[in-house]
């Protein structure tokens, strides 16, 4: 395969998983902006979002410090200005899908193809018609499509095994990103762990990831941190827990070296193992001990090296 | 008067004859819910067009004209017989112009037009491609003045583009209508990609020892027939490469793999000659690969069409094709050229200046529609304009009278009217030369247009050719 094709192939994958990571931190903020909360009112839990992102710099860049709920929609979902926007990752994913249309099933264009042109008929809707659960419906809603057409229609090769890489790296780094909001949005007080309050914004979390039933079958009982965070970042069975997501990058990639053979290097392989031991290593107890936020910036770093490591052995085009 | 391809005097004419009661019988809503599917079901393949420099929706169609136009199978024949003389011919004369040059020497066509063109390519001088075929894929534009009368309105040796709505536009029919196609014998034109590919693979060079390894080289996914190549690099299985994934090592191509350097045997390009190789051509090019003429030119790997191909294919080289038949092949052309002025030749260019305001004028280089006056569409000053730029370089142009060409029935908001039509058929070269029954057939949308340019307004059809 061409390591250019590859590399279209994961980009792919990372921005439809963007996507759905953009439209989800949209919701995480709508809902948390249902409670009366802390002093700072909304502002609060809409900037730290932004922070979550990465992104509150670039906001302030193009609408000043009106953090608004309305400003936040435009930025997270609408805006061209900010690449993760769903809007950008969305145009993206479409734009790497037709480079690499010859090693896409018509199934998968289609798929991508229908969520581009809705995507345009929707941001030419009149925004008071547009409301925030609509936009994360139609996020989840089309991404489940393309990612079931990839699942059903793409042969299982190297392409197949770029996409799933692409989307398991981006999940194992949304999945961080969303539990840092939490991290940012308790900061100020901590007083505030183990209230109601806390509780209650661990529970919007769970519903952000899809995973609030999920939870209740995998625990049961009351909604505590140490559960929801067990179950986000070292739950095997939780589909977008830090260890499923990790887990799944490890397969494709030890799948790719095995069809590779040692003629091509394995660093991104190699790496990947490494957190994946280290992240079994830990306990939920151990992350709390070390701080959930230093702990999520490690995964973080680590992701990142893995994604630079990928690149260096399929897409680099070595002699 | 315009010759129209649907009737015989007041009878409808046999090919036409079942289309004029499908059209009859359907009911009114079926012609717009159809066509609104057919433009869904382009818009949902992403066969979309580009047009540089206009801005607007990047995502524009070509307008599709959901009546087909036939050729009865006779018709066909005649054409096909005709066309690939033609082929025969262009490729000769890319042969002989590359090396001994006879047809100048034998004073049938000035030297001037060949050898200080800017599309003759010093760099391929003396190098006879495998087989001896430079143009391997020729699109010849066709106008129809008569029953029986057919002209050669340009030659396009280099790559000519829209094969993709040949294949798209019969897919798309067959869809909507399976009736149709059920109850009249229609001949296929979906074998066209692995033709292509055969083809391709035939002019494999000397140094390929396996079986050859096709590609297809694009620009990029910013080209306006972008999808055309992606189309059919899928259609034909085989790797769609910019020239980044390419590179040259020991004489030999090489693509980028995840495993590693793969070897290119064939690559068929849909990028012009000066922007194939920074070393050889436009050093700015980003577009080609570094070194890939001198593989060429050693026989490590083939290029279609060969660089050089395009001096074949020049307005004013056209006007000497019918010479290159006799020449080389000691035929008489089955196909007429239409006739033209050529201003560099005094007595032409008093005449045209004399005309302008009833003639076609073009630029011997221009191409798309671009660059040309059409004389009895243009106002004075347009006219006074142009009779200008003439003056300035006389050499540049070339006239011919405006062509009576045919029309062919066409949807149009009131029902179905006639509107001018040309044809592209597709003629391969490589051991052998082949003609899938059919073509690109477009069509000027407005009332009394004669430009059929999907830049300027055209939209396209499905061509059918009839079995027996």
């Amino acid at each position: 395969m061409l390591c250019r094709t590859a590399a279209n192939l994961f980009w792919m994958g990372r921005h439809l998983e963007r996507a759905e990571t953009a439209a989800r931190l949209l919701d995480v903020g709508a809902r948390m902006t249902l409670l009366p909360n802390t002093e700072a009112g909304y502002r609060n839990e809409w900037e730290s979002l932004l922070r979550a992102a990465g992104s509150q710099h670039s906001f302030a860049g193009s609408y000043g410090d009106s953090i608004t709920q309305e400003n936040i929609e435009s930025w997270l979902f609408f805006d061209k200005e900010n690449p993760s926007s769903v809007t950008s990752c969305l145009e993206q994913a479409r734009e790497g899908g037709r480079i690499v249309r010859t090693a896409l099933t018509s199934q998968v264009w289609d798929a991508l193809n229908v969520a581009f042109q809705e995507l345009r008929d929707l941001s030419r809707r009149l925004r008071s018609q547009v409301d925030t659960s609509m936009l994360t419906d139609f996020t989840t809603r089309h991404g489940a499509t393309v990612r079931g057409a990839i699942n059903a229609s793409q042969l299982r090769n190297d392409g197949w095994h770029f996409i799933n890489l692409g989307y398991s790296l981006e999940r194992a780094d949304a999945t961080s990103r969303l539990l840092d909001v939490k991290y940012f949005v308790l900061l100020p007080r901590i007083e505030f762990i183990g209230s109601g309050l806390d509780n209650y914004q661990w529970q919007v979390i769970l519903r952000a990831l899809s995973a609030h039933r999920a939870f209740h079958w995998a625990y049961g009982g009351e909604i505590t941190a140490g559960k929801v965070a067990d179950f986000l970042i070292l739950n095997g069975e939780s589909p977008r827990s830090l260890l499923s997501s990790l887990y799944e990058a490890v397969w494709n990639l030890d799948r790719l070296t095995r069809r590779y053979g040692e003629a091509v290097p394995a660093s991104a392989s190699a790496l990947a193992h490494e957190t994946l031991e280290r992240l079994m290593a830990h306990d939920i107890d151990a992350i709390f001990d070390e701080g959930l936020h230093e702990f999520l910036s490690w995964f973080i770093g680590e992701i990142g090296s893995i994604s630079d490591a990928v690149h260096d052995d399929y897409f680099s085009g070595r002699m | 008067m315009f010759y129209n391809e649907m009737f015989e005097g007041s009878e409808v004419r046999a090919p036409y004859a079942m289309l004029s009661d499908w059209v009859d019988t359907m009911p009114a809503d079926m012609r717009q819910m159809k066509q609104a599917e057919a433009e869904a079901l382009f818009r949902r393949i992403g066969i979309t067009f580009a047009v540089y420099g206009e801005g607007g929706d990047p995502d524009r169609l070509i307008p599709f004209d959901m009546m087909p136009r036939v050729f009865l199978q006779g018709e066909w024949r005649r054409l096909e017989r005709g066309i690939k003389q033609r082929a025969r011919a262009l490729n000769a004369f890319l042969r002989d112009v590359y090396s001994r040059g006879e047809i100048i020497r034998a004073g049938r066509i000035p030297a001037r037009l060949v050898y200080q063109n800017a599309a003759y390519e010093k760099a391929v001088v003396g190098f006879v491609p495998p087989r001896g075929v430079f143009s391997h894929i020729v699109g010849i534009d066709i106008v129809r003045t008569g029953r029986d009368d057919f002209h050669v309105l340009e030659d396009n040796c280099r790559t000519p583009s829209g094969v993709s709505y040949m294949l798209e536009n019969r897919e798309i029919m067959m869809r909507m209508f399976p009736a149709l196609f059920r109850n009249n014998r229609i001949e296929p034109v979906d074998q066209y990609p692995e033709i292509l590919r055969r083809t391709l693979a035939s002019v494999a060079p000397a140094k390929c020892a396996d079986e050859p390894t096709v590609v297809i080289l694009t620009p990029g996914h910013f080209n306006s027939a972008y999808y055309e190549h992606s189309f059919l690099a899928n259609l034909m299985g085989v790797e769609l490469v910019e020239g980044n994934d390419l590179f040259v090592d020991a004489g030999l191509v090489y693509m980028r793999t995840t495993e590693g350097p793969k070897r290119v045997d064939v690559i068929y390009r849909r990028i012009d000659d000066p922007f194939l190789d920074p070393l050889c051509f436009r050093k700015d090019s980003m577009l080609g690969v570094p070194g890939l003429m001198d593989v060429y030119r050693s026989g490590g790997v083939a290029i279609a069409s060969a660089p050089g191909a395009g001096v074949a294919d020049d307005k004013a080289v056209y006007t000497y094709v019918p010479e290159m038949i006799r020449f080389y092949l000691g035929e008489e052309p089955l196909l007429q050229n239409v006739p033209t002025w050529t201003l560099w030749k005094e007595d032409d260019y008093k005449y045209v200046m004399a005309n302008l305001a009833d003639l076609v004028v073009k630029e011997v280089h221009g191409s798309g529609g671009y660059g040309m006056l059409i004389g009895p569409k243009a106002s004075k000053d347009e006219i006074a304009r142009f009779a200008d730029l003439i003056r300035a370089n006389p050499d540049n142009y070339i006239a011919q009278p405006t062509l009576a060409l045919s029309t062919s029935p066409t949807f149009v908001a009131e029902g179905v009217a006639p509107r001018h039509v040309d044809l592209r058929p597709f003629c391969l070269c490589g051991d052998r030369l082949e003609l899938v029954p059919g073509g690109l057939t477009r069509v000027a949308l407005r009332e009394g247009s004669l430009v059929v340019n999907s830049s300027q307004g055209g939209g396209v059809k499905d061509t059918w050719v009839l079995s027996e």
